[in-house]
Parts: C-alpha cells; structure tokens; sequence
C-alpha cells in the first residue's frame, strides 16, 4: 500500500478525531443547555440565567480594553484553589451560568481578582477581618468609576492601569454633574474643573455591577434551591 | 527499509562520482532559486514582525511593574498590547518564519523546483496584509474579544485564503516529488499544513455560528489555540529539527522506526489535548481528562524524539561550537524536551489548580514558541539564507550576540515568569493572603523579565541587521558556511 495514502489517511483522521472529540461533543452535550427554572403549584416562580441585554454595552467596553486578560470570570471548586474562600463567589460556576453570554471571558489569567461575582454586595477580594488599610470601602458603582480611572488612590497597592481616556476633564458650567468623581490629593482637577465619566465607562461600570452568578443551582452541590428544579 | 535508505541526503549525496556530485549540486541550486523569491519574502516580513513583537512584548513587560507606563494611551493599553503581542508572535514571526522553512525544507526534500513561485508570495501577502489589518483592528479595541481568536473574521478571511495558496502549493510540491519515500520532515510538514487551515477555518467558522454560545466557544478557541502551538507549530519545528541536525552533522538519524514512532503518538495525541487549557473551569470534566489522558500519553512522542535526536548528535557535541545552526536548533531541540515534560505534569490537576491563572502558563507557551520553534528557525534561517542569496554570513560575533541575547535572555524571561508563576500559585494557595499584596510582590520577577526582554531586543536587533546585510549580499563569499570556531580547533 501506498505510504503517502496511509499518511493523508492518518492525518485526516486524526483532525477529525481532535474535531469530534474537543469540538462537536461537547457542543451537543451542552448545545441543549437551558435556564434552570422553578415552578411552584405549576406557576414559573425563578428562571436563572436570564438574558441582560442592557449591559451588552459594557460587556464590548470589557472586551475591547481587554479586561479579560487579567481578570478571570469562573469560580474553582474548593478542591481546585481558593477561589471560594478568597470571597470570590459562594459556589463554583457551571456552564449553565454562561449560557446566554455570546463570548463567556472566562479569562487564563489572575493579574486581578475573579470578577464572576463582583455585582454582589458579598464580593470580597480581602480576607473578612483584614487590616481596613487593605480594606477599600463598598465596592458600589461610584467606587468602580474611582478605580477606574486612578486605581492607587482607592487601592493603594493596586497593580491596574488607570483608564483615563474613559473620562472627560470639563469646565464646570453651572452645577456640578452627578456623576463627576470625588477626587483628592493629586487626581484633584483644576478648580473649576471636574471629571467625568464617558458613556463607556459608565456602561463598563454597568456591566460589572451587573455580574453575579451566586445564584442557586441544582448541579452545584449545596447551592440547589429549595423548590425542586426542573 | 534501512535508515540510511530513507535518511536526508547527507548519506545519499555522498559523492560516488564528481560529475554526480555536480549533477546534484547543480539540481540543488535550481531549487533554491526557484524558491529563493517567496523563501525570503516570508523570511523578511517575519523578522519584521519579530521586531514589533520585541517592542510589543518589552512595553506589556514594563507595564506589568509599572501599570501607568503608557496606560492613558488607549491602543497601548495592557489589555491590547498583550494580544497585539500574542498575535504578532504567533502568526506573524512563527507562522511566516515557519512557512518560509517549510517551502524550502518541502522543495528540497521533495526535490522539486518551485513552478510560479509568486502564487507563493501572493499567498504571503495575502496572509500579511490580513494580520495587519486584525492587528490594527486589536490595538484599537475592535478585537473579537476571544482569547487566541482575537482578529476579527472579515481580516481572518484573507489570512486563510493567502494560507491556502501557500498550503494548496506545498501540496503539489509533495505531489509531484521525486524523492520517495518520503523524509520524516516531509511526514511532520504534511500534517501541519493540513491541519493549520482547518482547525483556523472550523474555530473562526464556529465563533460565528450562532448556536455556539457560553463554554462551548471557549472550549472551541481553547482547542484552536492548543492546535496551532501543539500541531502546526510544533511540526513544523521538529521537521526543521530533523533535517539540520542530520544534514550539518553529516549523518543520517539514528533510528527512523523512533522517528516514525513518534509521529504516529503525535498525530494521535497532540490534537486532543486542548482542553487542558480550561481545566478547573466550567466544562464537561470529561473533556479535561481526555486531554490530560492525551497530554501523559504524548511521551511516547517526547521521548522518541529526544532520544533520537541526542543519539544523532552523540559523539558530535562539540558542533555547537562550532555551527550557529546546531548551536540554535539543539537549543531547540532541548527546550522541545523541556516544554513537553513540563507540559506533562503542568497537566495534571494536583499541578494545574496551583498553577492555572498564572504566568507559569505563559512560561509553558513561551518555552515551546520561544525556546523551542524559534530557536529552531533561527538555526535554519542560519543554514538556508546562504544558500538563498549567494554569500555566507558577515559576522560569527553578531550570530554569537543574537544567541546570548535569544538564549539567555529568553530563558531568563522564561524562568522568571515559571518562577513567579509558581510563587504566585502558593502564595494563593493560602485564603488569608491578601490578593492584590500577592501580586505586588510579584514585581521583582517582572521587573528581571523586562531585563530579559532588554537582552532579547538586542539580540533581535542584530539578528535582523545581518539578516538585512544579508539581502543587500554584503556577507563573506559564497561556499564555506560562517563558524563560530573552525571545526578541529576545540573553543575552551
């Protein structure tokens, strides 16, 4: 028999194989995914995930200035790190948790801490009873916008780049904008100045209060809701 | 079969007769010419975009220890440097360094003359004017925003079309070759220029299907990425490997049934390792244990490959002395050895929950890309550029400069981000360590990178300078190669 026939032979087939294996199986094993919903007395009473298509905006800014390369958005279980006791999110993320997200920024990387659950109140990147110089303040949107554009001056070691060019400095016409950032010390604008957010920013902003995956689910040990899951 | 039967041409060229000898210089001389156009096309554009790599690569180190380094700049931002780097490193140093040695290594082992070789060089040019496009598209935060697959589809497009002419082209050189059976190279080029367009086509396709969502699409562009580095890139620098070991030594490979061996396990198993990459994550557990399953039993093909081509070279070590081409390819060859064992037990998940998520993978990816493959090209660039333009390289000193630079100055970069990965990894092992204290401490590992990245700018730079002396054939006269030492004369 020909040796190049069998060469081609072994080629094809081995990128096939690699195909079907790491590309097509998985696919049908979760192509069929659906949100977990809760009915009570035939009544829908939860359904998780829901499509937010409201911080699509954010979720482009994220990709665009490359968040994801240092920020990862997937919670290990308590056998694989310390993701779950670092305060990074209460129970290990699935793949129904991404279900309705077009490009999932799982990310390969932590120059930064997880972001899967960052929208939560509980979110925590410090151990609970830390120095409170360590200890930044609730992290609410206002406190987001800070650390964007100077990171050190909320975090005092913080290794992020600031991002400027997401906000504006303007002459104060009149009142002084809502949104403008409380600065001190050298970010402080010129007096009569202020700075404020660019509608990216603010979408960014959006999109990362808007991230929690702490919500229950049955295929995660010890987080299924009460009322049986269908 | 025998060895020496179906060994590279050292052996067989051994000159019985003068006038055979003449013959087959003459026959070897019209192949180089006729590949010599789109040969130094590729060869060229790379080590352009080797030198943006450089730069890229230096300002994203910096930025790591001083994250204000250019950060208010909205295209010099880490979070597109870094994949700016990434893509210009993979697809436009390795991928047309690799295809230009890939043309030539096919032409000369097939034996075939290269007929229209500008469809080669339009297929070069197709693929650079692609990769400009997506890089510009990247620094301006237009990225596709999928790690591995960030150039956006509409440039990806003309990247693939050029790769097939070039692909389609190396094809009919192995169809109408003269020299059969074919060379273990031959095996190994073959099976990287089938599989680069179709795992490119199939990842890029299903990023734009829109059934594809959630993990699936990062299980996709995890499988993409770990084919183009562990199939394409790989073969094309053991092809490279096998050949100048052999052909500048003047021996054929010690065992062909090794070798062949070996590209059987790879053929199998380097295409299902990819999952290795999401290990830990939300995926199927099944689908990480097929690929650490995939990545143990790749021994088979590290230690094949490493035994065969040690016991090539036994008994003649001391031609690192003396040849720039063995000394960089059998660099090569050792990080090859290196990558694959630390990939081996980076794998498995004892390993991997301490050391995912930090910059020990990137010291995995840079060890088989930077330590490995280009170590490699830059050996057969050394070996193929005379045979292309006529004269023989300027300087030993300069080759001398680029080595310490490549070598020690990658491997000190390697190092320093396995060290700092694994420092990193530990120090988060324990909840109560403050996560941003831990990075902070990091610095002093990045800062040794960004020396290390220092010394490889300098050794890139006078690479391409010779590289440019070379083309303008300001070189010593043709004939006898550039040594570092002459051979016989032992350099204590």
């Amino acid at each position: 028999m020909n040796r190049s026939l069998y060469l081609f032979a072994a080629i094809i087939g081995s990128f096939a194989l690699s195909c079907y294996a790491l590309v097509i199986m998985p696919k049908c094993q979760l192509g069929g995914l659906q949100p977990q919903t809760v009915e009570d007395e035939g009544k829908i009473v939860d359904i998780y995930p829901i499509k937010n298509v409201s911080v699509e905006k954010g979720r482009a800014v994220y990709a665009s200035e490359g968040c994801f390369y240092c920020h990862s958005q997937q919670i290990r279980d308590e056998q694989n790190g310390t993701d779950i006791e670092r305060g990074w999110g209460a129970r290990r993320t699935v793949a129904r948790d991404y279900l309705f997200e077009k490009k999932p920024y799982l990310g390969s990387m932590r120059l930064g801490p997880d972001l899967s659950n960052v929208g939560s109140a509980k979110w925590r990147n410090e151990p609970e009873n830390e120095d409170p110089k360590y200890k930044p303040a609730k992290r609410d949107a206002a406190w987001q916008l800070l650390h964007l554009y100077a990171p050190r001056t909320v975090i005092s070691i913080s290794n992020m780049p600031p991002y400027r060019y997401l906000f504006e400095t303007k002459k104060i016409g009149g009142e002084r904008s809502a949104d403008a950032l409380a600065l001190t010390g050298p970010n402080k604008p010129k007096p009569g100045y202020e700075v404020v957010p660019k509608p990216e920013a603010k979408a960014l902003v959006a999109y990362l209060m808007s991230l929690d995956k702490s919500h229950p689910l049955k295929e995660v040990k010890g987080s299924a809701p009460e009322v049986a899951a269908k | 079969m025998t060895a020496a039967a179906l060994a590279p041409t050292p052996t067989t060229a051994a000159p019985a007769a003068p006038s055979a000898a003449q013959a087959l210089a003459t026959e070897r001389a019209a192949i180089d010419a006729s590949a010599s156009g789109p040969v130094l096309f590729c060869f060229g554009n790379a080590i352009l975009w080797l030198l943006l790599t450089t730069v890229l690569g230096l300002i994203s180190s910096i930025q790591l220890h001083s994250p204000g380094f250019l950060a208010n700049i909205p295209f010099l931002t880490y979070g597109r440097i870094l994949p700016a780097y990434n893509n210009a490193l993979s697809y436009g140093w390795a991928t047309l360094s690799g295809m230009g040695v890939a043309i030539w290594l096919l032409a000369r082992l097939c034996r075939v003359q290269i007929k229209l070789p500008g469809v080669l060089v339009t297929g070069a040019v197709f693929w650079q004017v692609g990769l400009t496009i997506g890089i510009v598209q990247i620094l301006a935060g237009k990225s596709t925003g999928v790690e591995g697959l960030e150039i956006p589809g509409s440039a990806a497009v003309l990247m693939l079309f050029g790769y097939l002419l070039i692909g389609l082209w190396g094809a009919l050189l192995f169809g109408y070759r003269r020299q059969a059976p074919a060379y273990i190279s031959v095996w190994y080029l073959v099976a990287a220029l089938f599989w680069f367009p179709w795992t490119f086509a199939v990842a890029h396709v299903a990023m734009a299907l829109p059934s594809v969502q959630g993990v699936v699409q990062s299980m996709v562009a995890a499988w993409a990425m770990q084919n183009f580095l562990n199939v394409f890139i790989t073969a094309i620098g053991l092809a490279a490997a096998y050949y100048l070991i052999p052909k500048v030594i003047n021996r054929p490979i010690h065992s062909y049934h090794l070798a062949s061996t070996g590209f059987w396990a790879f053929i199998l198993f380097a295409g299902l390792t990819g999952a290795v990459r999401l290990s830990g994550g939300p995926v199927p557990v099944w689908l990480v244990t097929l690929s650490i399953a995939a990545t143990i039993l790749l021994i088979v093909q590290i230690v094949t490959v490493s035994t065969n081509l040690i016991l090539t070279m036994r008994g003649e070590y001391h031609m690192v002395y003396h040849s720039p081409t063995i000394r960089f390819t059998f660099f090569g060859a050792i990080a090859f050895t290196i990558a694959s064992v630390v990939g081996l037990l980076a794998s498995l998940r004892s390993v991997d929950h301490v050391l995912h998520f930090t910059f020990f993978q990137t010291a995995q990816t840079h060890l088989l890309l930077y330590a490995f493959f280009s170590m490699v090209m830059f050996g057969a660039i050394y070996y193929i550029l005379p045979r292309l333009v006529g004269c023989e390289w300027l300087s030993s000193s300069m080759i001398s400069l680029h080595f310490w630079g490549s070598a020690y100055g990658g491997g000190m970069l390697i190092a320093m981000l396995a060290i700092g990965g694994i420092a990193f990894g530990s120090a988060l092992a324990d909840p109560e360590a403050i996560f941003s204290q831990v990075i902070q401490d990091g610095a002093v590992y990045y800062i040794a990178g960004s020396i290390a990245w220092g010394m490889i700018a300098i050794g890139h730079l006078v690479f391409a300078l010779h590289f440019l002396l070379m083309l303008l054939r300001i070189g010593q006269p043709g004939g006898e190669p550039t040594l570092f030492a002459p051979i016989g004369e032992e350099k204590h």
